[in-house]
């Protein structure tokens, strides 16, 4: 589903250049519940962007659906960013004038998707999430963690191949995570790639497959044995 | 192309953010707002100043005679110049292309005017029927006079509108019988006048009955004529010069002689007042230019604050699928939409505004304040398109940085 090859990313840093991700490889098929950890610092975030169609590499390959995905204008990014991918963020990024209902069926008046259904496919998924009797409040008037579920159920809405958290439970309680995390699982076992990124054990600990990124190399990837708890 | 959807996302935005659409209207109403009221009362300006002009025509000449001030061709000074019918006759012949309407013109002051038991005193002209146009009246009630009523030498009288007040009252003096230096004559027409009330306190009569009766010959007081509108202001003055130089030529005047010849050109007046008129005009378009760039420069400034405003929501849009054609279409649709809106609503205010005033600042010389619908509408259009630009410039920046710098904006 993602693959990547020899990925190379810099920023600019006044005169000389950050390098950021050296000659990253990854190749994450479809179906899997995957983590990043690393420290700040360690290029995960800006992975997660490069794997996310909001940010360009410099060099390698990245392959989205078996689609090499290079010289793309602001135009075509968004069409594949609409069609393949579902972001969750950190600071949820729901706009703030719009109801729940709203913000979950905002990605599907991007897909040209008329009113009405769009509406009708919004409540399915905000259901799904628990939020159905939240639907016409105002992200101001949801909790941290029903905010994470509108944007949860907002990245689902367009049935994208892969979900992308960039530290979903960053801004939430442990108890309000854990359940966000409980959510993703089930969005997994339905046979969604998840890809989500920490710095949080625990949080990794939930996942199948942990990768560890330090300074801007792989330096682990092994998946996660369960603990079998009756 | 009509997308619902679109213009639902577009209401949605602007009735959720008020402040910002409440900003944006009203800089661009009243800018309009302001446009017009300058614009109205720049021109109520201009209507008081065509109608203080307005009594006569603005092309004619009236030519008097007096007593010459200097020696001439053996004559002393002092002697009085008198015109006669043959001077008529030669202007006439001599102007025919240029002479619009001509009119010889016999005046007598504190002429007794008795309709049964009212009285009173008026100036009484016999005049030519061109005379009507010289004047600019307007004949309210029947007619002025005619050229069968001079060839009939017929007792006829139009008169003017405060006469048929102060002789009849409230009646019409149409047909009726009124009694002039004891001589009966038929009223046949009741006339007002733009001049105001002295034009309205006139008697008039056919040239020929009150030469007869108060000329002991030919002899006429003076001469009314209209030049030809066509000719401008300087061919006009030329007109009048050469009209003066040959009048004393025929009356053995010295050329310099200022005193028995005046020849009066409402041309010259006319130029004064197109000349202040075009001032007045160059300053009302100066108002309004200022008017409108601190518009658009008012609706520029809110159109960026918007749009940084936006940057991270626009963020949000692109990483769920917005393309940067539908952020530009979206931030310029909103921009043309609150311009156009609010800007008929400047409008709007504006006119009737300006409708109420009406003519309650008159003492401040400002009559009938209003402004051609084209202009405003015009200056609303400049604003539209202005806000667009505006808001075209920031929205294409905001289109194409990256999404994930405009969802690190806070």
């Amino acid at each position: 589903m993602i693959k990547i090859e020899k990925l190379h990313k810099s920023y600019p840093m006044g005169k000389d250049f950050l390098h950021v991700l050296k000659g990253l490889d990854l190749h994450i098929k479809e179906g899997e519940f995957v983590a990043i950890m690393g420290s700040s610092g360690s290029g995960k975030s800006t992975l997660l962007n490069i794997v996310g169609l909001l940010d360009t590499h410099d060099e390698g390959n990245y392959y989205l659906n078996g689609q090499l995905i290079e010289n793309l204008d602001e135009k075509k990014a968004a069409i594949l960013r609409n069609k393949f991918l579902g972001f969750v963020f950190q600071s949820f990024n729901l706009i703030t004038y719009k109801t729940a209902l709203e913000n979950v069926a905002l990605p599907l008046y991007y897909q040209g998707i008329g009113r009405k259904d769009r509406q009708k496919i919004a409540l399915k998924y905000l259901d799904k999430v628990g939020l159905k009797d939240r639907a016409n409040h105002l992200p101001s008037e949801l909790s941290g963690g029903e905010k994470q579920r509108v944007a949860i159920a907002r990245a689902l809405v367009t049935n994208p191949k892969v979900v992308l958290a960039d530290e979903p439970t960053g801004a939430l309680d442990s108890t309000t995570s854990h359940s966000v995390m409980e959510l993703l699982k089930d969005i997994n076992r339905e046979g969604m790639t998840v890809f989500v990124i920490t710095h949080e054990e625990d949080i990794a600990e939930e996942t199948d497959r942990i990768v560890r990124l330090k300074d801007g190399v792989i330096i682990s990837d092994e998946k996660v044995i369960k603990k079998t708890t009756v | 192309m009509f997308d619902l959807d679109r213009w639902i996302e577009i209401f949605q935005t602007l009735s959720k953010n008020k402040l910002r659409t409440a900003l944006s209207g009203f800089t661009i109403a009243f800018a309009i707002l302001l446009f017009t009221l300058l614009f109205g009362v720049g021109n109520g300006l201009k209507h008081t100043f065509e109608k203080q002009f307005a009594g006569d025509s603005q092309n004619s000449i009236y030519i008097y005679s007096g007593r010459t001030t200097k020696p001439f061709k053996g004559f002393q000074s002092g002697r009085r110049i008198q015109f006669r019918n043959d001077d008529s006759k030669f202007l006439n012949e001599k102007f025919e292309d240029k002479i619009q309407f001509f009119s010889p013109n016999i005046q007598r002051n504190n002429v007794q005017a008795i309709y049964k038991g009212e009285q009173n005193r008026y100036t009484v002209r016999g005049v030519y029927p061109d005379y009507q146009a010289l004047e600019s009246s307007i004949i309210e009630e029947g007619r002025f006079l005619s050229y069968l009523d001079l060839k009939k030498r017929a007792k006829v009288v139009a008169i003017g509108k405060l006469v048929e007040k102060d002789l009849f009252g409230q009646l019409s003096g149409l047909g009726k019988e009124i009694n002039l230096d004891g001589i009966s004559y038929k009223v046949i027409g009741v006339f007002s006048d733009p001049g105001g009330d002295r034009d309205e306190r006139y008697i008039y009569a056919p040239f020929t009955t009150i030469q007869g009766i108060y000329k002991p010959n030919d002899e006429v007081d003076r001469f009314g004529l209209t030049f030809n509108p066509k000719l401008k202001v300087d061919e006009a003055i030329t007109f009048s010069n050469l009209l003066t130089k040959l009048m004393k030529e025929r009356h053995d005047v010295e050329p310099r002689d200022q005193g028995a010849i005046r020849v009066r050109n409402y041309a010259e007046g006319t130029k004064k007042v197109q000349q202040f008129m075009m001032v007045l005009n160059i300053i009302i378009l100066f108002i309004g230019i200022g008017t409108l760039i601190a518009g658009i420069i008012g609706i520029s400034n809110i159109m960026v604050y918007i749009v940084k405003e936006r940057t991270k929501e626009l963020g949000i849009r692109k990483a769920l699928g917005a393309t940067p054609k539908s952020i530009i279409g979206m931030i310029m649709l909103e921009s043309i939409f609150v311009t156009a809106v609010s800007g008929y609503a400047g409008l709007l205010i504006g006119i009737f505004t300006l409708k109420a005033l009406g003519d309650s600042l008159e003492k401040y010389f400002i009559i009938n304040p209003s402004v051609e619908t084209y202009v405003v509408v015009g200056a609303t259009i400049v604003l539209v398109i202005a806000g667009t630009i505006a808001g075209y410039i920031p929205a294409k920046r905001a289109a194409s940085i990256k999404p994930i710098v405009a969802l690190n904006d806070e």
